[in-house]
């Protein structure tokens, strides 16, 4: 086990206030919404719901610690395809593989088949940037982490909280 | 006398611990009851317990003493001769040294020494108690209860027995002190407070025995402050923080001799970083400045003044008021309470001491800073937030000092208000006196916000001075004082500085808030007290052109004009009450103007805001409101005649923006206030109006017109009382009667009127548009009259209702509804001719004569002889479908007013409905020669059919058209309930046994009205049989789009069901056959609500017992993952709720 944390002390920002989507006044029935940057937002922070998914270190919820922002997810909805890019919140942090792991996994939940995920870490914000995107983006690598009943129940605790 | 051998088994069940608490208590009821019964003496008792008081065993002893104790407790009431009662405190005086037995000498000399009765323990056995007391008690080393008991009795002792209390002297503080030290618990710190309050009390002397020991007290006290909780939810609930800390906030503003020890400690924690604590300082400083007096608070006054310029600037972000939000009239108190607390103190020490806290606020560094420096704060933007701070907490101070007396006013208005108005007016002044016509003289641009902002608070905390001490003192404020010269000085250019900021102020972050100053300064400026004592009439009439034009020209800039037409409303409310002239020049600007606003057609300004200004303005003042009543009806009266009779459509625009204005903002406060005189004339000016207008030349059919007029003469009439209804009723029925065209047949016999049903109808066989009108407003009135008010000729009005809603009048149908459900059960003695009793009128439309006798030619439908009645119209005895459908609507309606009040004939109606259905079948074997008459005549069947199933909507749903209490509808309690269980066991065989296709799913319908209306704990206890129904009506009504709402109805139903704990009960057998359903619910293409609720019905689901849904897994993740791509965001959500839901009931994790 390690013995502390690798950061004790992040830095914990405000949580921006939930931008507030202007709800159309004559509701069509059969308009479609696609699926858009703030949805995935919502889904990877759910910002009405008090706990998030938590970064497995600490308490604080991702987008307090600013490891996803609502600037850092693309999303095509036509093209049915999705990248979130994460910062880490130290340089070395061992953690990047499993927040990215859990955002992997949430998202592979919560948005329908057809979508291709992509997990990236920031470019120079992590020292073991290739290894960790190579990883989270590898279909076997990750189907492998996903038997392994240990990470999954580290994954289900951490993404428990999100689906109240 | 009872029986002695029954008094001593109680008391040895009492005495005899090993006996159960309730027991013993019921054995202290028996004696208690005998007691005050004088079955037994005190004395006589007091013998049978002789054993148990003096037994050596300690536990016996405790027990007997505490029963004589708890006993008396009881009897407190009771009469008692006096030397019982000296013996018996001498015995409990004694007992105070058994500390083995102590609790009930202490329960027995506490209820001695409260009684109140007749039986008094003398000053003298109170002396020896209190003597006892201090002698033998060692309170700290006692447990809680005890204590607390220790400390009622001193309280006790302190309050009834004062003389007796002092005569011990210091014996007696020394006591206390000792019995009060260190003590913990919440519950005996209430007491022990108290205790020191009380005991200063008894020594008023500032140099008596309290002098020496008041060092020694608040040494006890002092380590309490400020009180602070470290178990917030223990069980000590019933104390709170709050009532604590007033405990002791009296304690320590007890005596002025605690003042050297409390105002350091104070002070001291007014700096602490606890903000209930810096609260509580301030509390007890403000309480404790009353109580000390003057003097002794002047010692402390620079420590007070520095420590709340403090307080006040660090909370000055919190205190700065928010510009561009909504006009409200109280932020969030919560948040700035310290500031509110520090401002109260203020205020209090300036009171005390006017000359001393003056001078150092003049003379403080800190304000002169500011007001050296005011034109530095230019824009209330670019400053930055520290000075600002400042500038607010200058602001506060200076309004709080300038409230808190006249003369303190008179010095603060002397100091600093000429300085603020050079700043203000430099410009004008500078370039000449004679300039003051010349508005550009004010350059607003060199308006420096912080001058603005503090004369603002200046002018407010004046206003706000006289307001209150005219008020309080019926001596008017002479106009001699500085402060009145100085502002009548300044009247003029205050005005037109405020005037030219708001002028020039466009809309933009940036001038929000010298917009709000400005606002507020024009405002104030208006609502001085005094009349023109202190602003002339121009200066008013100057802040209300302003505003005026304002809000005619400037609707653009919304926030200016929201907060022009708040202060304009506020002026409104405040000289409302007082002021002849003021109100007359009120009436002149602004409420003629609005007047003029609203008519003007060629102003762009957009009628919702126009609205708005009317609406505001005349509920500030009920003279305002009555001056716009009476224009809106001169203004409807006029464009009625105007479109009726000349054409003009767009009077018919303006009528109905004039009505919707009267009925949504302007009758509910004429309701609330007085003032129904005027609606009631108006009510029958309309009905003047459409009696004299003989000729309506106009054709067209203004729906909207008449349904807004409608509207407005339902609530109007709802709102006014019997006696007015009464003389509307009469107004009305008498154009009713007057009208040709309308054939009152009174004197016709029912048979005609009957015949008269069967008349051929067709679309074009309406009404003129005259008759409409008057037929439509005389249901709209008989809709809202209440049960008490006589309806004249019951019979008439009831046939031509009837004849109305065969022709398709729905309105008439509801009045008839109305009609019914309010009409008296018994004639009240005196048989008026046309008048009818409720069974009378149901016999008329229920009629059942034999029409035998009259030829029914030419109809084309053989009669058989049958009774011509309503329900044998419905049943097909009509001519045509149209009609059919017609009466099923009326017969529902009056089926509604009968079930409301709960009558039987409701049933009756149902019945009539429910065989509609059956109608089907009989059709459907009929040999029928021509096929298309056949389907001809299908069509017509279904369409009665459907009608027949939408009236049990209409039988159920609450409407807001009629018949509910708003329109004083007769309601019996729990109807829906009863109306459900009473057709529910027909409606249930009857859909099982439905043979067609068609009719099985018209009884869904009617099935799901029913249930959609019907409460859902009536619903829960059929559970288990109405869900295989319930399914059945989902899967039947999901086939049409139309059927959507009923559908969504009835899958809240559902959801209703699942979610609660006896439904799912309900649910764990139907499980398989609710998931099915809800599956294909999910893809329901044509409402977003249904598919969301569809899947909150499955998320509901999920949680039955494992075993039951184990199975349905695999289908409902799979019917899920294709909800995951909705359209719609909302459903997505819930999909992917419902996805974790269900993967994670079997394994706790998906399988990708």
């Amino acid at each position: 086990m390690v013995s502390g944390l690798i950061n004790p002390n992040p830095i914990v920002y405000e949580k921006k206030e939930c931008r507030v989507r202007s709800v159309p006044s004559n509701v069509d029935e059969y308009a479609v919404e696609p699926i858009d940057q703030l949805e995935i937002f919502d889904i990877l922070s759910l910002p009405n719901i008090c706990v998030d998914i938590k970064d497995p270190e600490h308490p604080y919820s991702l987008e307090e610690l600013k490891v996803i922002t609502e600037d850092a997810i693309e999303v095509d909805d036509k093209n049915s395809y999705v990248r979130v890019t994460f910062t880490p919140t130290v340089e070395h942090c061992s953690m990047a593989t499993v927040i990215g792991l859990c955002l992997r996994v949430k998202l592979m939940r919560s948005l329908p088949s057809r979508y291709k995920v992509d997990i990236r870490v920031a470019p120079g914000t992590h020292a073991t940037e290739a290894a960790v995107n190579k990883q989270l983006n590898d279909k076997e690598r990750v189907a492998a982490a996903l038997e392994n009943p240990n990470l999954v129940a580290m994954v289900d605790e951490c993404l428990a909280q999100s689906f109240a | 006398m009872a029986d002695p051998s029954q008094l001593i088994k109680h008391i040895e069940s009492y005495v005899d611990s090993s006996r159960s608490p309730t027991q013993q208590a019921s054995s202290l009821d028996a004696i208690v009851s005998l007691l005050k019964n004088d079955a037994v003496t005190i004395g006589s008792l007091v013998k049978e317990m002789e054993m148990y008081l003096t037994v050596t065993d300690d536990i016996l002893r405790a027990r007997g003493i505490l029963l004589l104790g708890e006993a008396l407790n009881r009897l407190s009431s009771k009469p008692l001769d006096n030397a019982t009662i000296h013996s018996l405190i001498t015995f409990f005086t004694e007992r105070l040294a058994d500390w083995r037995a102590l609790r009930g000498a202490l329960v027995g000399c506490l209820a001695l020494l409260r009684r109140k009765s007749i039986g008094i323990v003398t000053n003298i056995d109170a002396k020896a108690v209190a003597k006892s007391y201090l002698q033998n008690l060692q309170v700290q080393s006692l447990a809680q209860h005890d204590r607390k008991l220790c400390f009622e009795l001193l309280e006790c002792l302190l309050e009834h027995y004062p003389e007796a209390a002092a005569s011990l002297g210091e014996d007696l503080i020394y006591g206390i002190c000792e019995a009060i030290d260190g003590e913990k618990d919440p519950q005996c710190l209430m007491l022990t407070f108290h205790i020191v309050e009380l005991l200063v009390q008894l020594f008023p002397d500032p140099s008596g025995p309290i002098s020496s020991f008041a060092g020694d007290l608040f040494g006890i006290l002092g380590c309490y402050f400020p009180i602070h909780f470290t178990h917030p939810k223990a069980e000590d609930i019933d104390v709170q923080r709050d009532d604590l800390s007033r405990a002791l906030m009296l304690a320590f503003s007890s005596t002025p001799l605690f003042e050297p020890f409390a105002m350091p400690l104070l002070l001291e924690k007014l700096s602490s970083s606890l903000p209930s604590a810096k609260v509580d300082s301030l509390k007890y400083l403000s309480c404790c400045t009353l109580k000390f007096g003057a003097d002794r608070i002047a010692k402390h006054a620079g420590a007070i003044w520095s420590s709340l310029k403090d307080a006040i600037y660090s909370s000055g972000e919190e205190l700065i008021p928010t510009f561009n939000s909504e006009p409200t009239s109280n932020s969030d108190f919560q948040k700035n309470q310290i500031a509110a607390e520090a401002l109260a103190l203020l205020e209090k020490v300036i009171v005390q001491n006017t000359d001393l806290f003056l001078s150092m606020i003049i003379g403080d560094e800190e304000v002169n800073m500011i007001f050296n420096n005011i034109t530095n704060y230019e824009s209330c933007n670019a400053i930055s937030l520290q000075s600002k701070q400042k500038l607010h907490m200058v602001g506060h101070i200076l309004n709080v000092s300038a409230k808190a007396s006249l003369s303190s006013c008179n010095r603060v208005f002397e100091n600093f208000f000429p300085r603020l108005m050079e700043v203000l007016v430099l410009s004008v002044e500078k370039t000449s006196g004679a300039c003051h016509s010349n508005d550009s003289c004010v350059n607003s641009s060199k308006i420096s916000y912080g001058s603005l902002y503090l004369c603002v608070e200046l002018l407010g905390a004046c206003r706000d001075l006289f307001t209150t001490s005219e008020n309080l003192t019926p001596q008017i404020i002479s106009p001699n004082e500085k402060c009145c010269c100085l502002l009548q000085c300044y009247s003029t250019s205050l005005t037109r500085i405020f005037s030219s900021i708001l002028a020039t102020c466009t809309s933009g972050p940036s001038y929000d808030a010298d917009m709000y100053l400005g606002v507020k300064g024009l405002q104030i400026l208006a609502t001085f007290p005094g009349g023109y004592l202190l602003m002339s009439k121009s200066t008013f009439d100057d802040v209300l052109m302003t505003f005026m034009s304002i809000i005619t020209v400037d609707f653009n800039k919304t926030l200016l004009w929201k907060h022009a037409l708040k202060a304009l409303v506020n002026i409104g409310s405040f000289i409302h009450g007082c002021n002849e002239s003021e109100q007359a020049s009120y009436m002149d600007i602004v409420v003629d103007k609005i007047i003029l606003l609203a008519l003007s057609a060629n102003n762009s300004m957009p009628w919702p805001l126009k609205l708005t200004a009317i609406s505001s303005i005349s509920t500030s003042g009920q003279k305002y409101m009555l001056k716009i009543v009476l224009w809106l009806e001169e203004m409807i009266l006029t464009n009625l005649s105007e479109f009726y009779v000349e054409g003009h459509q767009k009077s018919a625009e303006i009528i109905i923006q004039l009505f919707e204005c009267y009925s949504n903002e302007l009758l509910p406060w004429i309701q609330k206030n007085e003032g129904l005189e005027e609606v009631l004339q108006f009510v029958v000016n309309i009905w003047n109006q459409i009696e004299s207008c003989m000729a309506f030349s106009v054709r067209v059919h203004e729906k909207e017109l008449i349904d807004v007029t409608m509207k407005f003469m339902k609530l109007a009439v709802a709102c006014c009382s019997v006696e007015s209804q009464n003389m509307i009723i009469h107004k009305a029925f008498s154009v009713l009667s007057s009208s040709p065209s309308l054939q009152l047949k009174e004197s016709l016999s029912d048979i005609s009127v009957q015949r008269e049903r069967l008349a051929p109808t067709q679309e074009t066989d309406k009404f003129s548009t005259r008759d409409e009108w008057i037929l439509s407003l005389f249901a709209s009135v008989i809709i809202a009259v209440r049960p008490q008010t006589h309806i004249p000729n019951t019979r008439t009005v009831l046939h031509l209702f009837i004849t109305a809603l065969l022709k398709g009048y729905v309105t008439a149908a509801q009045a008839l509804g109305s009609l019914l459900n309010k009409l008296d059960l018994k004639s009240n003695g005196t048989s008026i001719s046309g008048h009818c009793t409720l069974e009378e009128a149901i016999d008329i439309i229920f009629s059942s004569k034999s029409f035998d006798n009259v030829p029914l030619g030419g109809h084309g439908i053989t009669n058989n002889g049958d009774e011509i009645s309503f329900p044998n119209l419905c049943l097909g005895a009509a001519s045509n479908g149209l009609q059919q459908i017609n009466v099923i609507v009326g017969l529902a309606w009056v089926g509604k007013g009968l079930l409301m009040r709960g009558h039987e004939k409701a049933k009756n109606i149902t019945m009539v409905f429910l065989k509609c259905f059956l109608l089907d079948s009989g059709i459907g074997t009929l040999p029928l020669k021509q096929v298309s008459e056949n389907s001809c005549k299908q069509d017509v069947h279904h369409s009665v059919m459907k009608a027949s199933a939408d009236a049990f909507q209409i039988l159920m749903t609450d409407s807001e058209l009629c018949l509910n209490r708003k329109f004083h509808a007769i309601i019996r309690p729990l109807y829906k309930q009863r109306f459900y269980s009473s057709l529910m066991p027909i409606l249930q065989p009857l859909i099982n046994e439905a043979d067609s296709s068609f009719s099985r799913s018209m009884l869904y319908r009617a099935f799901a009205h029913v249930i959609i209306d019907t409460p859902l704990s009536v619903v829960l206890n059929d559970a288990k049989k109405l869900i295989p129904l319930l399914l059945d009506g989902l899967a039947l009504l999901c086939k049409d789009i139309l059927d959507k709402d009923i559908m969504y109805g009835l899958l809240l139903v559902l959801s209703g069901i699942l979610t609660h704990k006896n439904g799912k009960e309900a649910a764990i057998d139907n499980a398989h056959i609710i998931i099915k359903c809800l599956i294909e619910l999910v893809e329901y293409p044509h409402m977003m609500l249904v598919r969301e609720t569809a899947i909150q019905c499955l998320v509901a689901m999920s949680e039955l017992p494992h075993t039951r849904i184990y199975p349905l897994r695999i289908q409902v993740l799979g019917a899920i993952s294709k909800a995951l791509d909705d359209p719609k965001r909302a459903v997505r959500q819930e999909a992917v709720r419902c996805r974790q839901a269900w993967a994670s009931i079997a394994s706790r994790s998906l399988h990708f």
